[in-house]
């Protein structure tokens, strides 16, 4: 479990990893966002399915956004079928990536500790145990001891307000550094052709019928053959702009990180029910996360309170962490759907397609994201993980309710 | 954090607060008569507005009484808080600054 690596075998600053090419007048495909999922998404269309006339557009600059301002959790520990699915998906190419990316950027399986602090917490921790090994995700279930053992820092004393009652544990979870896994993917789709162009916002879409055919950029309109949101965040203000009403709502969630410290911190630590989430950075920062704001919002900051909150919450779980410093905190927006799981496939208008709703999880889903999306853009139908996924479930009622194993309050 | 006027308590700290969502969606007038794709929009699609946006709050931690009002989702400056009642189904909306 090496999670000190020097700073000297981190990649080097990407300026020469990706052409800025100006947009074409028209491509195959365009995906709206250059974050981890287009990203991917772009990578596997070339990859996977051999569409390499694709842009990727991106408003603001490439994985700007919530891939650089998220926690870098990947986990593939939950509850029901199909999320277990596609996030073990996830997990496996994240298993392969840097070998096939050619690009080491630090994916560390350290595991996961969930925490269970009631009787209820117990029993749903065991249960999500009991679900994830028959559906062949790695779980196992650990009493106080056994979490003392694995992450001798976590505070198992009973006599605290919320005592650990025990712990579920996914020993392939880790975290990846996430700004090197956009620059990896972007340099492969890069490599395969595909355009990806920075500075360029989406302000329309241009449309024959029920049909869209490209988008409007404040670089002039650029005409597609197919047209893949990938915007978190902003889905829904971009789909207001076709007319598309998203079950979704945009709330603010924020992380911070502390000054660095040495490595004393071997795993990653979540808690729902005193609402904290800790690892450690290679470098040396804890990242630190809680729940989203309860209003919706778009200012990229969070409330305070939350912060306050989820440091008393990882200082009882944590008492040597009493002196930490805080370095700093950032905020990004992330898309909430009523069921807490992500909405991807075709819509209703012909040829635009959605990836969205990913609420407070998408980064550890990137590249299956990207697989699944890709395949349903390149095909038209959509990929068998995705389609439990699709837009339909609020009308048909058959929704993936993963408010549990979601972990993040939203 | 925000600073909420409630109209009886007047200003408090967001943390004495519930959020409540989108205000003014009424109840379906004749929802034995909505399709599947209309029971759908009523249950799981709200607004989501970048700018100002009417919503509920209740003062959860005070006088536990909801109220609306419209606040900006970027800037979160509270543009205008309004009374408790709800607009019925068939009457208009109050028009967004």
């Amino acid at each position: 479990m090496s999670h000190q690596l020097p700073s000297h075998q981190l990649p080097e600053h990407p300026d020469w990893l990706w052409r800025t090419p100006d947009p074409k007048r028209s491509y195959d495909v365009i995906i709206v966002g250059a974050g981890g999922h287009g990203l991917a998404t772009a990578y596997y269309l070339a990859r996977n399915h051999g569409i390499t006339n694709v842009a990727v557009l991106e408003r603001g600059w490439l994985a700007g956004g919530n891939m650089a301002r998220n926690t870098t959790i990947i986990r593939s520990n939950y509850l029901c079928e199909e999320s277990a699915a596609l996030y073990e998906h996830a997990l496996k190419l994240w298993e392969v990536l840097p070998q096939e990316l050619d690009y080491d950027f630090l994916f560390s399986q350290r595991g996961v500790l969930n925490l269970a602090h009631t009787l209820q917490d117990v029993r749903e921790g065991t249960r999500r145990v009991n679900a994830n090994r028959l559906g062949g995700v790695d779980a196992e279930w650990l009493d106080p001891d056994q979490v003392r053992e694995f992450c001798p820092i976590v505070n198992t004393s009973p006599d605290v307000r919320y005592p650990v009652l025990g712990a579920t544990l996914q020993p392939r979870a880790g975290i990846a550094k996430h700004d090197h896994v956009a620059w990896a993917l972007a340099r492969r789709a890069d490599a395969y052709g595909v355009d990806l162009i920075q500075g360029c916002e989406v302000t329309g879409f241009l449309r024959e019928g029920d049909r869209v055919t490209g988008v409007r950029t404040n670089r002039g309109p650029i005409s597609a053959g197919r047209v893949a949101l990938a915007a978190a965040g902003h889905s829904s203000v971009l789909a207001d702009l076709v007319g598309l009403r998203l079950p979704i709502q945009s709330h603010p969630l924020q992380a911070l990180v502390s000054e660095l410290l040495e490595p004393v911190h071997p795993t990653v630590v979540m808690s729902n029910h005193v609402h904290v989430y800790v690892s450690q950075a290679h470098k040396g920062e804890l990242v630190m996360g809680a729940g989203v704001d309860s209003y919706n919002g778009y200012g990229q900051r969070g409330s305070f309170h939350l912060i306050e909150h989820q440091m008393a919450a990882a200082l009882e779980l944590f008492p040597i962490f009493a002196r930490a410093h805080v370095l700093r905190t950032w905020g990004g927006i992330v898309d909430v759907t009523p069921d807490a799981s992500p909405i991807i496939g075709p819509t209703p208008i012909e040829n635009l397609y959605l990836n969205c709703g990913w609420g407070t999880g998408g980064f550890k889903a990137t590249p299956s994201s990207g697989w699944v999306y890709a395949h349903t853009i390149a095909t038209g139908e959509p990929h068998p993980l995705a389609e439990p996924f699709a837009l339909e479930r609020f009308t048909t009622g058959a929704l993936i309710d993963e408010h549990g194993a979601a972990a993040v309050a939203h | 954090m925000l600073l909420i006027a409630c109209p009886w308590c007047g200003e408090r700290e967001e943390l004495e607060f519930h959020y409540g969502g989108q205000a003014h969606v009424p109840y379906p007038a004749d929802p034995e008569g909505l399709s599947d794709g209309e029971w759908a929009e009523y249950l799981f699609v709200r607004d989501n507005p970048k700018g100002p946006f009417a919503e509920r709050w209740s003062h959860a931690a005070g006088c536990r009484r909801w109220f609306n009002l419209i606040r900006h989702t970027v800037t979160h400056e509270i543009l205008a808080v309004q009374s408790n009642r709800p607009v019925a189904a068939g009457q208009p909306k109050p028009v967004l600054p």
